[in-house]
C-alpha cells in the first residue's frame, strides 16, 4: 500500500459533475485528482445524442462531451487516476480513498460516482445480461430488428426506449406496474399511435422463460393476480436508476433510496465532503444540473480550505 | 501490436491459431464500446502473445450472429477455436485482463 501526499481535492467519478468540479478546482489552483473506474463521461457517455446541453446547437454525442470535459479539466492541471474505489474513510480532517493497491489522501472529497440502471431483482436476471436482458435500448436495440421485444417501466426513459424500439422491431410490449405512463406528455401520443406497441398495464415481469437465452417472460397482473406467458426475443429494463453508494453505507447520510443527502450547496453531513450529480438528492438529474453541482462543490470546497 | 480487424476471411485462421484470442464486438455508434476500445488497444500493445481482435458488428453481422452477440460491447476469449470466456458490457482494463489470464 503506497501512501500518497495530501491533495486539496479528490473527486470520485468522471462524469459531467466530477469533471466540472475538477475543472473549477484545478482552475482555482487546487491540487486535484479525479478517480475514475472506466472512462470519462459516466452515464453521459452511453447516450448517443445530447440535445439539451446548452452550447451545442446541433446536439453532441455523450462520449465526445465526456472526453472534452476531461481535456478541459486536465488543461488546468487536474489529474485522472483510473481505478475502482473500494473504500473511503471520511472521519477526521484528512479523508482517505482506497482503490486496488493504492490509497489517496485529501483535505476535501467530492463524490460524483453517479448511478447505474436499476435491476428488477428477479431470478436469472444477471446471467441473462447479453442473452436477451438489456438495460440500454440505444446500445442493443439494433440486434432486435424485426423481432419481438418487451420494455419494462413507465417513466421517460422506458417510454423513449419503447418508442425507439417500435421503429426497429416487429412488436413491442410495454409492461408497467400502474394503469398509465409516468412519462411526460411528449411521449404519450407517438406511443399510443404506434401500431406495433401493446401496453400491459398493472403488470409486472415475474420470471424469464429461457432456452440458453430469453425466449419469453411470465407476466403477472397485479390487480387480478392472473399470470400469463408472452413470447419475446429480448427484454429491455428501464425502471430507473440506482445510486452508486454501496461503498458509502454507514459512512455518510443517505436517503431511503440510497442517494446522498445534500441540498443545492452539495454539502453533505460531513464537513469537507460534497455530493454532486446523479448521486445527490435532487429534483432534476441532467447533464447540465450535474455540471452545475460540480462548480458549486468546488466553490464551497475552496471556501472550506481557506478557513 | 495493434488490434486486428476481424472479418469472415481472416476469422478461421486467427481463432484456430496458436495464440489466445481476445475479440471485441463493437459498433461506431455505441458509447460503452468507445469506452472499451482504447483499453482493448492498450491490451493489444502490451500483450504480443495474445491476438487481440475487433469486430464491427455493422460490417460483420455474420460473425456477430455466429457468436450470438446481442449486446455490445461483447468480449470473447478464444483458445484453439473454442470460446473459453466472455463478458458483456464496458469493463475496466483489469477485469478484461482477468478474462484472458
Amino acid at each position: 500500500m503506497r501512501m500518497s501526499h495530501i491533495h486539496d481535492m479528490i473527486i470520485i467519478g468522471g462524469g459531467p459533475a466530477g469533471y466540472t468540479a475538477a475543472l473549477y478546482a484545478a482552475r482555482a489552483g487546487l491540487d486535484t485528482v479525479l478517480i475514475e473506474r472506466l472512462s470519462a463521461g459516466g452515464q453521459m457517455a452511453l447516450t448517443g445524442d445530447i440535445d439539451n446541453y446548452p452550447g451545442f446547437h446541433e446536439g453532441v454525442d455523450g462520449f465526445t462531451l465526456g472526453m472534452n470535459m476531461l481535456s478541459g479539466a486536465e488543461r488546468f492541471g487536474a489529474k485522472t487516476h483510473y481505478g475502482q474505489v473500494l473504500d473511503v474513510d471520511l472521519m477526521g480532517d484528512i479523508k482517505t480513498v482506497k482503490t486496488e493497491g493504492e490509497e489517496f489522501c485529501s483535505k476535501t472529497l467530492v463524490i460524483a460516482a453517479g448511478a447505474n440502471p436499476r435491476k428488477l431483482g428477479i431470478k436469472d436476471e444477471e446471467n441473462l445480461v447479453g442473452k436477451g436482458v438489456h438495460y440500454c435500448a440505444h446500445c442493443d436495440g439494433r440486434f432486435y430488428k424485426d423481432k419481438t421485444v418487451l420494455v419494462v417501466g413507465g417513466g421517460n426513459s422506458a417510454a423513449a426506449d419503447a418508442l425507439y424500439l417500435s421503429r426497429l422491431c416487429k412488436k413491442v410490449y410495454l409492461v408497467h406496474r400502474r394503469d398509465r405512463l409516468r412519462a411526460t406528455k411528449i411521449y404519450h401520443e407517438p406511443l399510443m399511435a404506434a401500431e406495433n406497441v401493446e401496453f400491459l398495464w398493472d403488470s409486472a415481469l415475474t420470471e424469464f422463460i429461457t432456452e440458453d437465452r430469453v425466449t419469453g417472460v411470465k407476466i403477472k397482473n397485479l390487480k387480478t393476480d392472473d399470470m400469463h406467458s408472452i413470447d419475446c426475443d429480448g427484454v429491455f429494463i428501464s425502471i430507473g436508476r440506482q445510486p452508486a453508494t454501496e461503498f458509502l453505507r454507514g459512512k455518510i447520510a443517505l436517503d431511503e433510496y440510497g442517494y446522498i443527502i445534500a441540498d443545492e450547496t452539495t454539502k453533505t453531513d460531513i464537513d469537507g465532503v460534497y455530493a454532486v450529480g446523479d448521486i445527490r438528492t435532487k429534483a432534476l438529474r441532467q447533464v447540465v444540473t450535474a455540471a452545475a453541482d460540480g462548480a458549486v462543490a468546488a466553490h464551497f470546497a475552496e471556501e472550506y480550505l481557506s478557513r | 501490436m495493434s488490434a486486428i480487424k476481424l472479418n469472415k476471411n481472416n476469422f478461421e485462421e486467427i481463432i484456430n491459431g496458436d495464440k489466445k484470442v481476445l475479440i471485441d464486438f463493437y459498433a461506431d455508434w455505441c458509447g460503452p464500446c468507445k469506452m472499451v476500445s482504447p483499453l482493448v488497444d492498450e491490451i493489444a500493445d502490451e500483450n504480443p502473445d495474445i491476438a487481440v481482435c475487433k469486430v464491427n458488428v455493422d460490417e460483420e453481422g455474420e460473425l456477430a450472429a455466429k457468436f450470438g452477440v446481442s449486446s455490445i460491447p461483447s468480449l470473447f476469449v478464444v483458445e484453439k477455436g473454442k470460446i473459453i470466456n466472455s463478458s458483456v458490457g464496458a469493463k475496466p482494463k483489469a477485469q478484461i485482463l482477468a478474462l484472458i489470464k
